[in-house]
C-alpha cells in the first residue's frame, strides 16, 4: 500500500454537497492527524450526517476532495472502505440475528481473515462489556447493549479510522459513561470522528471540536481554543448590592478592556448578578473586588466563569446564523 | 465477487431461520401436495390423454405469483426500511455482490422448494407401479422449465423490492408484474386488434415473450435457444435494473 504513516488520517477540501438545488454542505476543509478524537458538533441539519457518510465513501460529493489515510475517496472507494469502521445514525441493527453472528458476518464482509476472527469477536466484546450478551438475539437488546453492538461492529477490523453518527444518543448517563471510557482507550490507536449533540461529552473525549452550521465550518480547535476565540478571553460575575453607576468607570480604571456584558435585576435584599467581560487573559478578580469595596459596593459573591462548550456551540452557531442571513442579502443569490 | 458468497451464505441463513419461509413452504406443498392427489383421483377414474406429470407442472404460475414475493419482497425493502443498507454497503462490498446474493438465495430456496415435490412424483413410481403414469420426458422438461423460468421471476421479484422501501409493496408490484408477464402475454397475442399490418412487428414481440407457450414447449420436450435466452436476459436485464435502483436511491436518501 502507497499510504505512508505521515499523511493525516481523514483529509478533506472544499467539500460540497448538494441535494436538488439544497446545498447540505457547503466548502467544508478540515484534516485530521491520526490517532486524534475529533468531535463534530452541529444543529440538526447542519450536515453533519452527510459529510460522515461522504467520508465513508457511501454518498458521492458534488465536488471537493476528500482522501482517507491518503486515499481519495472518489476514486479508490474499496481501499477507503477497508480502513473506515462506520456506526451510522440510529445504529441500524439486524433485528433476528445473534450478537456473535452478527458479528462473524460483519467480520467477514469486512474481510478479517478467518482464522483470526473467532479472537477477534471474543477481544471485542470484552472491550464493550458484551460477553453475557454474545447469544443473544439483538432484536431483543436493550438500546444500551445495541449501541455497544454497534460500537464494537465499528472497531471490528481494526480500521485505522473510525466514524460514529452520536453513538450516545439514547443512552442514559451510566452507559454515557461506559461510551465514552470505550472511545477514550481507542485514543492514539484509530482516529476517531463523532459526531454528539451531546455537549459535556465531546469536551471530555474530544482532543478537538468542529462546529458545522448550515453546512459551513464555524469555528474549530480545542475546547480551550474555541472559548477564547469565540467567548472571549474570560468572563467575572459579581453578586453586589449598592450604587452600581459608577462601576464602568472603576472597572476601566482596573483593566481598559473590562465592561459590562450584563446586569440582572435585584433580588429581595437589593443584590444583583453582574457579568463582566474582557480580553485580558489574566486573573483580575482581586483588582475588581478590591475595588467595589473601595466604592462601598457590598459584594456578595465573585466568581470568574468557565465557559462550557455549549456557550462556545451556541455563540458560534448564533455567530453564524448572522453570517448566513448576511450573505443573503444581495440579490441574485440564490 | 469475493464477498458474493458470504452474502449468500447469510441470506440463505437468515431466510432458513424466518418463520415466514416455514408458512411459504408449508403453504406450498400442501396446495401443490392437494393438486397431485386431485390429478391422481381424475387418472385413477378414466384414461387421460397426458401424462400426469404434465398437468401437474401446467400450474406452475400458482407458485411462481405467490411464493416468488415472499421469498423476494424483503431482501432490498427491509435493508433500506431498516437502513442496514448502509452498513452493508459501507464495508468493501459493492452493490452488485448484494443483489446478487440476495437473488441467488431466494432462488436456491425457489429450487429447493420445488425440489421438494419429487418427492410426489417417488411416492407414485413406489406404491402405483404402473409405470405408464411416470413419464420422464414431462417431468424433467417440467423441472427445467420451472428452474429456467424461475430465474427471471425471482428477479423479477428483486428489483420489485428494490423499488420500495415497503415490504407490501413491494410484494404487490411482484405479484402485478409476474400476473403481466404470464398472462399478459397471451391475452394481448389473442387480442384482435394485434393483427393490423402496423403493429406486426409488436405482434412477433408478443408471441416471442409467451410464457405458457414456453412451458408447452418444455414439458413436450422442445427446448429452444430463443426461449432460454429470453430468460436469461430477461432476468440479467432485471437484476441490471435491480442493481441500478439500490444505486440510485442511495444518491436521493
Amino acid at each position: 500500500m502507497t499510504a505512508t504513516p505521515i499523511q493525516p488520517a481523514i483529509e478533506v477540501s472544499h467539500l460540497v454537497k448538494s441535494y436538488a438545488g439544497v446545498v447540505a454542505v457547503n466548502d467544508i476543509s478540515f484534516t485530521v492527524p491520526r490517532g486524534e478524537i475529533i468531535g463534530f458538533l452541529g444543529p440538526n441539519g447542519a450536515g453533519k450526517s452527510t459529510t460522515m457518510r461522504i467520508l465513508t465513501g457511501y454518498l458521492p460529493a458534488t465536488s471537493g476532495q476528500v482522501s482517507i489515510c491518503g486515499f481519495p475517496v472518489a476514486t479508490e472507494p474499496d481501499a477507503v472502505k477497508r480502513r473506515v469502521g462506520y456506526m451510522p445514525e440510529n445504529n441500524p441493527l439486524p433485528d433476528d440475528m445473534r450478537v456473535s453472528e452478527y458479528l462473524y458476518f460483519r467480520g467477514r464482509l469486512k474481510e478479517v481473515p478467518r482464522r483470526s476472527l473467532g479472537s477477534r469477536i471474543d477481544e471485542v466484546l470484552e472491550l464493550c462489556d458484551l460477553k453475557r450478551v454474545r447469544h443473544k438475539i439483538i432484536g431483543k437488546l436493550s438500546k444500551g447493549f445495541r449501541q455497544r453492538v454497534g460500537i464494537a461492529e465499528s472497531v471490528l477490523a481494526e480500521p485505522p479510522v473510525i466514524i460514529m453518527d452520536e453513538p450516545t444518543i439514547g443512552l442514559d448517563p451510566h452507559q454515557i459513561l461506559i461510551v465514552r471510557d470505550l472511545i477514550a482507550s481507542l485514543r492514539g490507536r484509530m482516529t476517531v470522528l463523532i459526531s454528539s449533540h451531546i455537549l459535556p461529552e465531546i469536551e471530555m473525549t474530544c482532543d478537538r471540536v468542529l462546529i458545522i452550521n448550515q453546512g459551513r465550518i464555524v469555528a474549530q480547535g480545542t475546547p480551550s481554543d474555541l472559548r477564547r476565540e469565540v467567548l472571549g478571553q474570560s468572563a467575572y460575575e459579581i453578586e453586589a448590592a449598592g450604587d452600581l453607576g459608577s462601576l464602568p468607570f472603576l472597572l476601566g480604571s482596573i483593566d481598559p478592556g473590562l465592561s459590562v456584558a450584563s446586569e440582572g435585576a435585584p433580588d429581595v435584599l437589593g443584590f444583583r448578578t453582574i457579568k463582566l467581560k474582557t480580553l485580558n487573559p489574566e486573573d483580575t478578580g482581586e483588582a475588581i473586588l478590591r475595588a467595589c469595596l473601595s466604592e462601598g459596593l457590598r459584594v456578595r459573591a465573585l466568581s470568574r466563569a468557565h465557559p462550557t462548550l455549549e456557550d462556545v456551540f451556541l455563540a458560534a452557531t448564533r455567530r453564524s446564523w448572522d453570517a448566513v442571513a448576511e450573505d443573503r442579502v444581495p440579490p441574485g443569490r440564490s | 465477487m469475493r464477498h458474493f458468497l458470504t452474502i449468500l451464505a447469510h441470506e440463505v441463513r437468515m431466510l432458513l431461520v424466518s418463520p415466514s419461509t416455514y408458512i411459504a413452504a408449508v403453504g406450498f406443498l400442501s396446495v401443490m401436495g392437494f393438486i397431485f392427489t386431485g390429478i391422481l383421483e381424475a387418472y385413477s377414474k378414466a384414461p387421460q390423454e397426458l401424462s400426469p406429470a404434465s398437468v401437474f407442472f401446467e400450474i406452475y404460475y400458482f407458485p411462481a405469483i405467490f411464493m416468488v414475493p415472499l421469498l423476494t419482497m424483503k431482501c432490498l425493502a427491509d435493508e433500506r426500511r431498516l437502513g442496514t443498507i448502509e452498513t452493508l454497503l459501507t464495508t468493501p462490498v459493492t452493490t452488485a455482490e448484494v443483489v446478487l446474493g440476495k437473488y441467488a438465495a431466494a432462488y436456491l430456496l425457489y429450487l429447493l422448494f420445488w425440489g421438494s415435490t419429487a418427492g410426489f412424483f417417488y411416492i407414485l413410481k413406489r406404491f402405483a407401479g404402473d409405470a405408464h403414469l411416470i413419464d420422464p420426458g414431462p417431468i424433467l422438461g417440467g423441472y427445467l422449465f420451472v428452474a429456467v423460468s424461475g430465474l427471471l421471476f425471482i428477479a423479477i421479484g428483486v428489483f420489485a423490492s428494490s423499488l420500495s422501501r415497503n415490504q407490501a409493496v413491494a410484494g404487490m408490484l411482484c405479484v402485478t408484474m409476474l400476473v403481466g408477464l404470464i398472462f399478459g402475454g397471451q391475452y394481448l397475442a389473442n387480442a384482435t386488434w394485434m393483427d393490423r399490418e402496423a403493429l406486426s412487428p409488436l405482434k412477433a414481440a408478443v408471441d416471442y415473450a409467451q410464457v405458457q407457450q414456453h412451458y408447452q414447449d418444455f414439458t413436450r420436450g422442445v427446448v429452444d435457444m430463443r426461449e432460454l435466452l429470453f430468460y436469461v436476459s430477461g432476468t440479467v436485464l432485471a437484476l441490471i435494473f435491480s442493481i441500478l435502483c439500490v444505486e440510485t436511491k442511495l444518491l436521493h436518501s
